[in-house]
């Protein structure tokens, strides 16, 4: 088929309106209303619209905005806005809804800082909203070259924001910062090859005066790790491989040289206590992801909790979840800070199933209980650990197993509600097949030799939010959806959890019973986390669903 | 020529300066060497290679058996491959070039980043192309019953045309199954008719849902007492969308019936030796067979 030259033109014209011209003029007008408003407001205007380290460490101080990935360093997605209630939230609408025009997973989780809305989208894109209107002030899309390795689809889960800069992870595993006011790139620099099959899509954390991202790429047989860089200048100040070299402690835990190819891949945001100085990350599948003949052993750091030291990356301990991993069981799911008295935990719900208690001092297993089916483990070691049962290894003909691949939860994020003192998960109730495929590794090919597939004759895959209390794990309540979800959860002192599911809608429950009290069907699964925010004494709740973020307000 | 990527990485910031003309040059550039590559794509470089078809074995499944079964037997969604004859094309180029960018109207995605699998190289869809070839059948399974007699059947005395359509005639409340016997094993189709609720219909044919319609059946009773049963077109937490046994389409708030049940029973009979003989029965599956190939 030939295209008549009319038709290029056309094409290359609206391309180019679409792309950057767009984005110049708007950036450009954008600036200068800046700068007039920045001049009427006088200086107060020009310190707010900074952010400092220390407003991060106070972001309790202001819940109108949405400083860091989970909302806070504890992790908890929990807001202290109220004005959306249980005894309004039926009244709720729409507010305004903004198109990135991408197509596939959209997994942001926006922030808000002082009026303008940053987020990121599929393959990289990432825009600044007037957060009352929706309006676009800048938008920035990279030029991803042809060869990236994304395993799970192009996707980005957010910026982080230090000073006048956001920070942001790209499928080509760079890790770039924004100018907050224009979108312009004020450094980029390359974390790791990305034709080895290294690419990053979480939000990373900033700590002080430091950024702190990790990477993916645990289907690629990649060694993983998390860095530090200068959010000033760009410059790495530490790097953790979550895999130990030679010599280190940890190293005699893969068989000869599996360490090289092993995996652990860092992709999910961290955690911060600051009483200890201590960030918190998780980490995932050692590689290959479901076949374990190889590399016999623990495989450490693969799917562990890190207790490292933000200002030099050093360990402090580590708490593994599972050992040999031969089922994806990544742990990458957001390791929450829960102060229960004088116990300072650490509670996850792990893509495993089962529900860990941890002292966040000493990195000591306090419990671990079941929140949904679980098959692989049967018994569990000295310590309390959940050990794999021998006949849940993946055999060539394959064994069913629960939960499946993809988790009893994955990496959206859950929720703690300090009112309520309840813990709020998507579980996912889906059990797989897992067969092995043996197969040899080569540098930025797939690696996980293994498959999975659902048992023909199991019953639907299902999912539910479940509410564990973290003083007893014991589930309190549940609200099933009909399939398994991918959206996170987010609390508020409203007495509401908000999530989404994988038909479309995205609903407002009883923080405590989980009764549904409004719903808004959004035209696409939910694979994002819920966020709120406020401006001018109004409070909105955003999701983003399809190609779209909208966002919802009272009337 | 392959449809373009909508995934496909947009020009970045460093692309503002380019004159439209430059990028209308792009274009012209792209269109050439994706021809260039689809011409490089006609030929499987490794035809019959059993070393290289071991290979493929595990590429199927890392990347394919998911949804077509360890094997190649056909799965939950995806159809049989190991038939000879594939409903969309049977030349090697074809089975790449299916595998490559997917095939629009159906669940099958295309190999590139966040498609199948991890993604998968040429070098890799050609190994899988040489597997499938290794795998299939190899005496056409040639249908020994007679198909005209199974279509009598299937229009009268078995009644499937109640329910179901064959070339656009026939009932609408179970699956179209105009082109089920190209892609489905007779083994499958065998258990479909004496034991239907062993497995509800699985969304092969069910384009861009994520969770395909199973004909799982339903009885609601209305706000006004009204009963009625049927099969689930769709449904949510809050709503529900069915057709009654008189193939009328109701859409229903959840919450405003009186009740509502749905079975993981197929609203199918079960057809055992005496509804329908094992001749019978080869015939009505000769029937299914001998359409829907294209």
């Amino acid at each position: 088929m030939k295209r008549s030259p009319a038709v290029e033109k056309l094409k290359s014209r609206f391309l180019s309106r679409k792309g950057r011209g767009f984005g110049m003029t708007v950036s450009r007008a954008a600036a200068t209303i800046l700068q007039a408003s920045v001049i009427c407001a006088g200086l107060a205007s020009v310190a707010s619209a900074q952010v400092a380290a220390q407003r991060l460490l106070d972001s309790a101080k202001e819940p109108q905005n949405w400083l860091m990935y989970s909302g806070d360093y504890a992790g908890r997605r929990y807001s202290t806005l109220d004005q959306i209630n249980t005894k309004n939230v039926a009244t709720m609408v729409p507010k305004w809804a903004y198109q990135t025009m991408a197509g596939g997973k959209f997994e942001t989780t926006p922030l808000v800082v002082d009026g303008v809305l940053y987020a990121t989208g599929a393959d990289d894109r990432a825009f600044a909203l007037d957060a009352r209107s929706g309006r676009p002030i800048w938008q920035y899309q990279r030029a991803l070259p042809p060869d990236i390795r994304p395993c799970c689809g192009r996707v980005n889960r957010g910026f982080a924001i230090l000073g006048d800069k956001v920070f942001l992870g790209t499928l080509d595993a760079h890790v770039i910062a924004l100018d907050t006011k224009t979108g312009n790139i004020v450094w980029d620099v390359e974390a790791a090859e990305h034709t080895k099959g290294y690419s990053i899509t979480l939000a990373p954390l900033v700590i002080k005066n430091l950024v702190l991202i990790g990477v993916s790429g645990g289907e690629y047989g990649i060694r993983g790790f998390i860095d530090a860089y200068d959010a000033a200048t760009g410059a790495r100040k530490w790097r953790f491989y979550t895999v130990p070299a030679p010599g280190e402690p940890g190293h005699e835990t893969w068989e000869g040289d599996s360490w090289k190819i092993g995996g652990a891949p860092a992709w999910i945001t961290g955690t911060y206590d600051r009483a200890t100085n201590t960030t918190f990350w998780t980490t995932g599948n050692p590689s290959p992801s479901n076949r374990g003949e190889g590399r016999a052993g623990d495989n450490l750091y693969s799917n562990s909790l890190l207790a490292l030291d933000p200002d030099t990356g050093k360990l402090k301990w580590y708490f593994q979840f599972t050992k040999h991993d031969e089922h994806d069981y990544d742990a990458t799911q957001v390791p929450v800070l829960v102060d229960d008295g004088d116990r300072h935990l650490i509670v996850q719900a792990n893509r495993n199933g089962f529900f860990y208690v941890i002292d966040r001092i000493s990195g000591k297993l306090l419990s671990a209980t079941p929140y949904g089916r679980v098959t692989w483990s049967n018994s569990k070691d000295a310590s309390g650990v959940p050990i794999e049962r021998k006949e849940a290894s993946p055999t060539l003909t394959g064994v069913p197993v629960c939960p499946g691949a993809l988790g009893a939860t994955n990496w959206f994020s859950p929720t703690y509600d300090p009112q309520t003192k309840l813990f709020y998960v998507s579980a996912r109730e889906q059990c797989d097949i897992f067969s092995t495929a043996p197969q040899p590794y080569e540098a930025g090919h797939a690696f996980y030799g293994s498959a999975y597939f659902p048992n023909d004759d199991a019953q639907p895959f299902w999912g539910a939010v479940r509410a564990i209390d973290p003083a007893t794990s014991q589930i309190k309540w549940e609200l099933k959806h009909l399939s398994p979800s991918w959206s996170g959860v987010l609390s508020t002192a409203g007495g509401l959890v908000f999530t989404g599911d994988a038909e479309g809608n995205f609903m407002a429950l009883d923080a405590a019973t989980g009764k549904i009290l409004w719903h808004f069907q959004c035209g696409a699964s939910v694979y994002a986390s819920p966020m709120t925010y406020a401006i001018d004494g109004k409070q909105y709740v955003a999701i983003a669903a399809g190609s779209t973020l909208f966002t919802f307000g009272l009337p | 020529m392959p449809q373009p990527n909508p995934h496909a990485p947009t020009p970045g910031k460093s692309a503002i300066a380019l004159h439209s003309s430059s990028l209308a040059c792009l274009f012209l550039l792209a269109y050439l060497s994706a021809s260039q590559a689809l011409f490089a794509q006609e030929k499987n470089p490794y035809a019959g290679d059993l070393k290289i078809a071991k290979l493929g074995e595990y590429q199927f499944r890392l990347n394919c058996a998911f949804c077509h079964g360890l094997g190649a037997r056909g799965g939950g969604r995806g159809p049989d491959l190991t038939r000879p004859q594939k409903r969309h094309g049977n030349s090697d180029a074809e089975v790449f070039h299916n595998i490559h960018d997917g095939i629009p109207g159906t669940a099958m995605p295309a190999a590139t980043n966040g498609g199948i699998g991890v993604g998968m190289s040429d070098e890799e869809i050609w190994q899988v192309v040489t597997y499938l070839r290794s795998a299939q059948l190899k005496a056409p399974a040639k249908p020994e019953g007679n198909a005209a007699h199974g279509k009598e059947l299937f229009n009268g005395a078995a009644g499937c045309s109640t329910c179901h359509m064959m070339e656009g005639k026939g009932g609408r409340l179970g699956p179209d199954l105009t082109s089920v016997g190209a892609s489905r094993s007779t083994e499958y189709l065998v258990e479909s008719l004496r034991n239907p609720s062993r497995r509800l219909a699985q969304g092969i044919f069910e384009a861009m849902k994520e969770f395909p319609q199973e004909y799982e059946s339903v009885s609601v009773v209305t706000a006004d007492g009204t009963k009625l049963s049927g099969v689930v077109l769709n449904e949510d937490q809050f709503t529900l969308q069915m057709l009654d046994t008189r193939e009328q389409l109701h859409l229903f708030d959840k919450d405003k019936l009186r009740s509502f049940e749905k079975r993981r029973e197929s609203a199918m009979p079960a057809y055992n030796q005496k509804t329908l003989s094992d001749k019978d029965l080869q015939d009505l599956i000769a029937y299914l067979q001998s359409t829907g190939a294209q």
